[in-house]
């Protein structure tokens, strides 16, 4: 069963008006952390909450707060990743085009906890008519008085600014993110120093995903407590998974952290199309490694249940293959595009996934052999862990395990030869 | 074919207002970079060397650095695009539910590969890296337009109705 939090307000007719999301309590959150709460207690009730960053990475939101600075002379930034493209993933579009309000609410919250006066949604360019959408909801905040100068009456002012990207998974990645918003070619910046310190125009920065802000207002509300209570002890509340590929009834589904995966997968999105049988589920959008239908089982959705069943939580995008599906080619179909999106400035993830994408076209077009195969073993690891951002990593998860839990897709395509032997 | 615009030939006083207005909203000029070539494209249906001139103008910036930037980010095109830009998600999810088919229907129907363009302009198909739409795949965007859950019938009936 599902549990609406985020989503509640999906079905309310004119959801997006800002009449609709005061007419159900909106800004009681701002308006509370405003009058009631010190910057730091915001912080405290965010930590006390569990929630952890809904964009992939899963870092607890209050301690990535916590580490900005409050006593730099600096301006500081709170930033918003609505650069929405790993794929399987398609949340945090529902979430703007259907509750813009609650997002703006919980960046203005965070824009309170942090003493920042400015707050950046970066959104992908291909949602063009979602800015639309936000700056309505920006421009009818402002004339409600929540955004602008003085908010709600206290001495608090925050701007909130729409821009868009251009075309670049990369761009999802929170330093090539603040590389982009900068004006400059979406590269990753190596990590220390972390945007808390040292992001946005060298300033503190605070990057969260859509999903991650529009928590806030709910933690807030009804308390850190009582949200860290519908998920999990570590994985606090409730998280929005896009199912996807072959299942009868696709779409966004938000449960408590902790739900069984297999019931997403039957209950919520109608179970495998067809009547077929389940073969694998990639369960946290394609950077994460792929399970097999055993290990679906058992598998419990929330951060530690995902790594003790072989994959991980990531960013909720189940992508769910009944068992006519070849791993080789949905492996091959991902190669590409990793190829396609590294953005070309570490050796390894630039060459390496290039030589991956050759190696998968060889053995797709037939000419593949054994031996290529071990190639593509050696290479991977040459790749995970040497690149400054984890794209390297992504583009390998997803063929170590494939290789490894479905080893008959990848040996159906090859020819035996002897490998060569190591000098 | 009409000869592709220049930036000169839709640069309004309005349009520079709209380009300042951005401008105006970063605390640093050049984080208005992306934003100015969505502008510009968005008037000429590319961008011409001339807009890309305006914006180093506007930024205070070279040539290098905004073409640098520009050719980084795969929505933004030098040469003219075409009426309508078919983008064909081919990731995974789409990948699942069908969308070969749907490439070889469309390259049939408008006799161009993935990268091209109709002769006369009207169409470019383009296979893109998934566009967010896994729930409604296969998927696909005609300029900014999503369209979901798509067969080869209504790939036809959308094309049919456009103007």
């Amino acid at each position: 069963m599902q549990t609406k939090l985020l989503t509640k307000r999906f079905d309310t007719p004119d959801s997006q008006s800002i009449r609709s999301y005061l007419a159900d309590g909106g800004y009681a959150g701002l308006k509370k952390a405003l009058t009631t709460m010190q910057p730091a207690e915001v912080i405290e009730e965010v930590k006390k909450s569990a929630l952890r960053g809904r964009g992939g990475a899963g870092f607890p939101t209050g301690m990535k707060w916590g580490f900005v600075p409050v006593n730099s002379p600096k301006p500081k930034y709170v930033v918003c990743n609505a650069d929405e493209s790993e794929p399987g993933t398609c949340k945090d579009r529902e979430l703007m085009q259907k509750d813009p309000h609650q997002l703006i609410e919980g960046l203005l919250i965070a824009a309170y906890a942090l003493l920042s006066r400015q707050v950046f949604i970066y959104i992908r360019g291909e949602y063009w008519y979602l800015i639309d959408i936000l700056e309505r909801a920006i421009a009818e905040a402002r004339e409600h008085g929540f955004v602008g100068e003085r908010i709600c009456g206290t001495d608090f002012t925050c701007e909130i600014v729409v821009h868009p990207g251009a075309g670049a998974y990369i761009c999802g990645e929170e330093t090539a993110l603040l590389n982009s918003l900068e004006g400059y070619r979406g590269h990753p910046r190596i990590k220390p120093p972390f945007p808390a310190v040292a992001g946005l125009y060298g300033c503190p920065t605070v990057v969260n995903n859509v999903e991650t802000f529009c928590a806030v207002p709910h933690i807030i509300v009804n308390g850190g407590d009582w949200y860290r209570a519908l998920g999990t002890e570590k994985s606090g509340g409730t998280k929005i998974f896009s199912v996807s590929g072959h299942v009868n009834r696709p779409g966004n589904y938000e449960v408590r952290l902790g739900y069984p995966l297999k019931q997403l997968i039957e209950e919520e999105a109608g179970g495998v199309r067809g009547g077929r049988k389940l073969k694998a589920v990639i369960p946290g959008g394609s950077s994460v490694p792929i399970m097999t239908a055993e290990e679906v089982e058992q598998a419990t959705l929330d951060y530690e249940g995902m790594m003790k069943a072989g994959s991980m939580l990531g960013s909720g995008g189940v992508i769910v293959m009944d068992d006519t599906t070849d791993i080789f080619m949905t492996t091959y179909n991902l190669i590409h595009f990793y190829n396609h999106e590294s953005c070309g400035w570490c050796t390894p993830c630039r060459e390496g996934t290039d030589w991956l994408l050759k190696l998968f076209k060889k053995i797709a077009h037939g000419d593949g052999t054994t031996a290529d195969l071990e190639t593509i073993k050696r290479l991977c690891p040459n790749i995970e862990g040497r690149s400054h951002c984890p794209l390297g990593d992504a583009a390998v998860w997803p063929i170590t395990s494939a290789m490894k839990k479905f080893p008959e897709d990848f040996l159906k395509h090859v020819k035996p030869v002897a490998a060569p032997v190591a000098a | 074919m009409t000869k592709p615009l220049m930036f000169a030939d839709v640069l309004t006083a309005d349009l520079e207002r709209r380009a300042d207005a951005i401008i105006a909203r970063y605390p640093q000029k050049r984080s208005a970079i992306l934003p100015l070539f969505h502008l510009v494209q968005n008037a000429c249906n590319y961008i011409p060397e001339d807009g890309m001139r305006f914006i180093a103008k506007k930024l205070g910036l070279n040539m290098n650095d905004v073409y640098e930037t520009l050719t980084f980010y795969s929505m933004l095109f030098t040469e003219p695009i075409g009426t309508y830009h078919i983008q064909l998600c081919r990731t995974i999810s789409c990948y699942l539910c069908g969308t070969s088919q749907l490439r070889e229907h469309l390259e049939k129907r408008l006799g161009i590969k993935p990268g091209q363009k109709t002769p006369d302009g009207r169409f470019r198909l383009t296979e893109v890296e998934c566009i967010g739409a896994c729930a409604g795949a296969p998927a696909m965007q005609i300029n900014f337009d999503f369209y979901e859950h798509l067969t080869p019938d209504k790939v036809d009936a959308i094309l049919d109705t456009l103007p």
